[in-house]
């Protein structure tokens, strides 16, 4: 392993390390959208956060939707935030949960106003923080200042073999030292649950982590499933990389935690860890976007994706880092993977070596290198929607 | 050594992982073990593609296959060795 073991990143006033330095237009509602898109291009280095809910949810559903919005908008890549909703109330709700990390943050509400009057007022705004963000400096930071979330998609069999267990040794070197990571998937440990009990830290959290995962297979699985999951879990694109059964993916899956780290606390979908570094678990849907976006308004800061057949999935405030071990994906979708790790499978590179190499890529996006999914422009931010609106 | 046409994950596994685009019915196949590093040979029963499975012994119908030392699901028809082990002959023992 090398001997750099620090990044440089941006210290944001709460004292969590960012990656990037996002100043992002944010909407509270799927009404905001359009004046949201038109004060990002207005203002150039905002970016606008399209997405399609945020009215008339109610419950849990809601106290998601807002956990979710203000996740994002706390989380340390981003610099500053322009909340824009179609009336007051909720997008204060919004403004006064970002405001408690400290950073700046202004809402404004469409209203007795209209779009146009709005995106001016938003616009001088935003174009007040993108002016103060570009001048903040990145500064070395420790490896331990790193919150790295993990989850793979369009898994095939190499993804168990090597790109999900390249991500394991990855975890297993980097969580002594004091990283925060998290997997989630919970769909996708089923097969594996008995297993997945067993790494957590103490009994009490395995009790936990086995409520979690029963709790959605009674309350999600079982009353809406038609014959079985065989096209879902495994998705079509598994079983055209081989997987054949959701056994057979979770086992894989849970390669991405390494051999020997232990889960010291199960999350709530969005739910920012209180128990200090370590590795956790939160419970989301198996779908990219959406984990990824729960995860990422949770607080973590990079993303490591192991693909088999070639997802490209991005984040806009999380970068997402794509590895993989399937030769022709490499091959045929070479712009999409950040870490070729199919020398794996020829015999050519060990595991160890390929952990090494995500920790140095890792290390490096951190410290500003784009990843293959920013460069292209995927910026997918989907909100897990936990049952219809009112 | 030349590069594996399959990966055996665990010791106790009764398939393997095809990594080569070339692995046809009838034509030699070279397996390496992850665990031990150790080589085996087999013959191809079917044309398997790339990370579908190999059955490294023969599993008869109902049998549990083993990958990752774990249980991976039911045969649902007999698969010999050599043979292509997927959908059409595979099921989870779950949904």
């Amino acid at each position: 392993m090398g001997a750099n073991k620090s990044f440089l990143g941006y210290r944001r006033e709460n004292g969590r390390v960012g990656v990037r330095n996002h100043v992002i237009i944010l909407p509270l509602d799927d009404l905001s959208n359009a004046a949201c898109e038109a004060v990002a291009n207005n203002i150039k280095g905002t970016m606008a956060i399209p997405h399609p809910y945020g009215r008339l949810q109610f419950g849990a559903d809601l106290d998601l939707h807002f956990s979710t919005l203000i996740g994002a908008g706390s989380n340390p890549n981003v610099a500053a935030v322009v909340v824009i909703g179609i009336e007051p109330k909720w997008t204060n709700r919004v403004v006064e949960g970002i405001a408690k990390t400290g950073k700046p943050v202004e809402g404004f509400a469409i209203e007795q106003h209209g779009d146009l009057s709005t995106i001016q007022r938003a616009s001088w705004a935003a174009k007040k923080f993108v002016q103060a963000a570009s001048e903040l400096q990145r500064e070395p930071c420790d490896i331990s200042e790193l919150w790295v979330s993990v989850k793979c998609g369009e898994s095939d069999t190499t993804s168990g073999l090597a790109s999900n267990p390249t991500v394991g040794n990855f975890i297993d070197k980097v969580d002594p030292l004091g990283v925060t990571t998290c997997f989630g998937e919970t769909s996708e440990i089923t097969g594996a649950e008995a297993v997945c009990r067993t790494r957590a830290v103490s009994p009490e959290i395995g009790d936990k982590f086995m409520a979690t995962w029963q709790a959605y297979m009674d309350e999600v699985i079982e009353p809406h499933k038609t014959s079985d999951l065989s096209e879902s879990q495994p998705t079509a694109g598994n079983i055209e990389g081989g997987l054949t059964t959701i056994e057979e993916k979770a086992f894989g899956n849970l390669e991405k935690i390494g051999k020997h780290t232990k889960y010291i606390d199960v999350l709530a979908p969005a739910e920012a860890p209180a128990r200090g570094p370590g590795l956790y678990f939160m419970d989301t849907s198996s779908a990219a976007a959406e984990c990824v976006t729960l995860q990422m308004a949770a607080g973590f800061t990079v993303h490591l994706f192991p693909t088999g057949q070639g997802n490209v999935i991005g984040n806009p405030i999380e970068p997402v880092i794509k590895l993989s071990a399937n030769p022709r994906t490499c091959r045929t979708m070479s712009e999409h993977i950040d870490l070729d790790c199919s020398g794996i499978l020829r015999g050519e590179m060990t595991l160890d070596d390929a952990g090494d190499a995500l920790l140095d890529i890792t290390l490096r996006t951190a410290s500003g290198r784009l990843t293959a999914a920013e460069s292209l422009g995927h910026r997918e931010f989907v909100l897990t929607k936990l049952y219809r609106s009112a | 050594m030349s590069a594996p046409d399959f990966l055996v994950h665990g010791k106790e596994d009764t398939v393997g992982v095809v990594v080569v685009e070339d692995a046809a019915k009838g034509k030699t196949l070279t397996g390496l073990s992850m665990e031990d590093g150790g080589r085996i040979s087999i013959a191809a029963r079917d044309d398997i593609p790339l990370g579908h499975k190999i059955a490294l012994v023969d599993i008869a119908d109902g049998d549990t296959l083993i990958k990752y030392g774990h249980d991976i699901g039911k045969a649902v028809a007999a698969i010999p060795q050599g043979g292509h082990a997927h959908v059409q002959n595979v099921k989870t023992k779950r949904w």
